[in-house]
């Protein structure tokens, strides 16, 4: 493998004696170029991982060798040389800031960029008083700000990095991890198992309310850098928890695959809330750069009544590849899917969900809303599956696809395996352009032709947008108005 | 304010509006009248800057300035508004997003600040409720599920909230009951001033006869025929267009 050799050498460098225990001294912030055994444990050792974790990554690393890539029909991109990325990359700072005031001025400044909420903003400059929405901000690869925590705490919930529960909770995450998603799930998560740098654990104890949503904002940053992140969250038994999730990259020219898991765990009666708001740099307008995101997120509603809902909002990324989905193994627990996904220029999107149902009268709702505007491909991939002994399932699709452009695809493939005859399932599914006659209104009332398209697609998304929190619908809409400038005329 | 001259519209390959001239001064109320067809909605659109309606000749000059060198939204900005005569639905859009979104649009254009919240809920409360439309009308998406006199004073409380230097009204007032016909033409009455301009369209002498208009058109084939007092509207009603044509 090129690039091997070199990297050897350079570990061998900076970490010494690397492979017997742990390393803290380690002056490098990033990992070699490539990917080998020797970074996987560069990472570990920068990570102060316990050993056994070492190992599951290293099994997860030689499962995913004997793998291939998989090969979709709706998306196509150039080949990943993964020998051509870094694996691991930290903020210069040695040590995460012990208060906000230690958080770099230019951090904060990239925040506000970033178009991230006042609200939030706040939270993350400590004003006193302020909302109360927990930030665990990962920036590039390390958590370097974590908010509210003590409060967490008093409720007994535990908020805080991947990385930082491995050490802290080991027993706990040895419990759950890749339990929802197995490590040879598929060539991605495989991968991601194997070098993840960084995510986010979430444990809501019986009974807890979490009193706050808690969010996380993913950017990706340094030049070059595969992002792993890794999230797990657990709902015990009666609780409830709300998770926000959003994103955005700067400019770059060169492609970056991300490829994240995601694993929710729901009890008995648990409730857990999961919202994507994610606007990774989509390429420019001739599609050059752009992210890959190959994410997988699944959530296992274990327990009896317990529910899980995904809502998206998705207009970045160059290649999207994202099917959010639920096994529904206890019984009469529900699973939700609210989804719009935007595509623009020469971006391509191939999202769904897979609605797995293995209980009796467990339920789900799938609603999605494509819009594609430029050249871009659009599509909705859904699986609804009733397994022999799950009786009285329900299952409500709507699937409705709105074209901005006429050069533009949307494309609806419903699998549907009924293996119980009392299931009740319906489909609906439409598609529709934006119409010359709402063009004409909305412009004769005063809207540029890109306020009047950004508006008829906020109404068209409306069933989708009114799932998200408050603070995160308004960012959302106007993501959406974003996303889909230039995509007229 | 408002200067037509010599207009030409295609939409595809037909030519529907064919040499008219129309000039409205700043103050007066002018009422286009017609048979079905005769072009009287394409003015409208072709005024109001629509994409696909094709002017292929002639000019259109409004408050000095050159309306087609301007953009649909850039001819509301200078203080046109059209309304329509089948208003359109916008799905899970409320009317207020809508009138807000549409008024804070026209401001920028003037350069002139986004309203806050809370005046611009006073303002259209006000509006609302001078046209009798239910408060509750506001929180419901443009339009959808509305009957068709409901869309028309759903139009109306648009112009009161954009208060535009010209209205060009088209239909306002069918499918009206009478005494919506009458709430309407009040609100047309109070958007007529020194500064502003109103152009009707309509069918009927009984929306003039609350409305009275200073000059009555009649608009066959995509010209304008004849053009009178408002006693050419009662002449209209009693013999038809026959003997005008
Ligand atoms: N998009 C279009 N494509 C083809 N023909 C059109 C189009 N729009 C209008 N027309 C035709 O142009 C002619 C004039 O239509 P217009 O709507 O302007 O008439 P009008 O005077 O407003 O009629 P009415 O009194 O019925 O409202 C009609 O014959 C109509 O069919
Ligand atoms: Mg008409």
């Amino acid at each position: 493998m090129a690039g091997t050799a070199e990297a050897q050498k350079q570990i061998a460098e900076v970490t010494g004696d690397y492979k017997y225990g742990f390393v803290t001294d380690i002056d490098m912030d990033m990992a070699p170029k490539g990917l080998s055994e020797d970074v996987i444990r560069f990472i570990s050792a920068k990570k102060e991982e316990p050993a056994w974790m070492l190992e599951w990554r290293l099994k997860a690393y030689r499962a995913w060798l004997k793998m291939d890539e998989p090969d979709w029909a709706k998306v196509s991109f150039p080949k990943i040389d993964y020998q051509d990325a870094y694996y691991f990359a930290a903020p210069k700072k040695k040590d995460g800031p012990k208060s906000l005031d230690e958080v770099d001025p230019e951090l904060l400044a990239t925040y506000a960029k970033l178009g991230i909420p006042i609200r939030e903003q706040e939270v993350l400059a400590g004003v006193q008083g302020s909302a109360k929405v927990a930030v665990d901000a990962v920036f590039d690869s390390v958590s370097v700000a974590t908010t509210f925590r003590e409060e967490l705490k008093k409720a007994g919930v535990i908020f805080m990095s991947i990385s930082e529960a491995i050490r802290e909770y080991p027993e706990m995450v040895k419990k759950y991890l890749a339990t929802v998603v197995p490590v040879r799930d598929n060539y991605f998560a495989a991968l991601n198992c194997a070098v993840f740098t960084d995510g986010t654990f979430v444990y809501v104890p019986k009974g807890v309310r979490c009193p706050m949503e808690l969010s996380t904002y993913f950017r990706i940053n340094a030049e070059n850098t595969g992002q792993f992140e890794r999230t797990l969250i657990v709902a015990d038994e009666g609780s409830y928890v709300s998770y926000l999730e959003g994103c955005t990259a700067p400019m770059r020219d060169e492609n970056q695959l991300h490829a994240a898991v995601v694993e929710l765990i729901a009890l008995d009666d648990a409730e857990i809330k999961y919202s994507t708001v994610q606007n990774w740099y989509p390429g420019d307008k001739e599609g050059k750069g752009g992210i890959y995101n190959f994410v997988t997120k699944r959530a296992l509603c274990k327990g009896k009544n317990s529910k899980v809902s995904w809502t998206q909002v998705e207009t970045g990324s160059a290649v999207t590849w994202k099917y959010p989905s639920c096994i529904l193994a206890g019984e009469g627990s529900v699973g939700e899917f609210y989804s719009v996904a935007v595509t623009n220029n020469y971006q391509q999107a191939d999202t769904g969900t897979k609605m797995i149902h293995m209980a009796p009268n467990t339920r789900s709702t799938i609603i999605s809303k494509g819009i594609s505007a430029g050249k871009s491909q659009n599509t909705y991939r859904g699986l609804v599956k009733v397994l022999s002994g799950a009786e009285n399932v329900r299952n409500y699709t709507q699937c409705d696809s709105l074209l901005v452009s006429s050069e533009s695809g949307a494309h609806t493939v419903p699998y549907i395996e009924v293996k119980n005859p009392t299931a009740q399932i319906e489909h609906e599914a439409t598609t529709s352009k934006i119409s010359e006659d709402q063009m004409f209104y909305c412009r004769a009332r005063g809207l540029g032709e890109e306020e009047a398209v950004a508006m008829i697609v906020n109404g068209f998304c409306k069933e989708v947008m009114q799932h998200l929190p408050m603070e995160f619908a308004v960012e959302a809409q106007k993501l959406l108005g974003i996303s889909l400038e230039g995509s007229v005329g | 304010m408002l200067n037509i001259k010599d207009l030409h519209v295609s939409v595809g390959d037909k030519e529907i509006v064919k040499g008219l001239n129309l000039e409205i001064k700043a103050g007066e109320t002018h009422a286009i009248m017609g048979l079905n067809g005769a072009g009287k909605s394409t003015l409208a659109a072709a005024i109001a800057g629509r994409d696909d309606y094709e002017v292929t000749s002639g000019s259109i000059e409004f408050g000095g300035k050159d309306m087609l060198a301007l953009e649909p939204h850039e001819r509301v900005g200078e203080g046109l508004f059209l309304g329509f005569q089948y208003p359109v639905e916008i799905p899970g859009v409320s009317n207020l997003n809508f009138l807000r979104t549409a008024l804070n649009s026209v401001r920028k254009y003037r350069g002139e600040a986004e309203m806050s919240a809370a005046e611009f809920m006073k303002l259209v409360r006000e509006k609302a409720k001078a046209l009798n439309m239910d408060p509750e009308m506001l929180k419901r998406f443009v339009n959808v599920g509305f009957s068709g006199g409901e869309k028309k004073r759903n139009e109306m409380v648009q112009m009161a909230v954009l208060d535009p230097k010209l209205a060009i009204l088209d239909e306002t007032d069918s499918g009206l009951d009478i005494d919506a016909l009458k709430t309407v033409a009040e609100g047309i009455n109070t958007q007529r001033r020194k500064d502003t301009a109103i152009l009707l369209i309509t069918h009927y002498q009984r929306l003039l006869s609350y409305v009275q208009p200073d000059v009555v058109h009649v608009m066959i084939d995509g010209r304008i025929v004849k053009s009178g007092g408002k006693e050419l509207a009662l002449e209209l009603e009693e013999k038809g267009y026959a003997d005008v044509a």
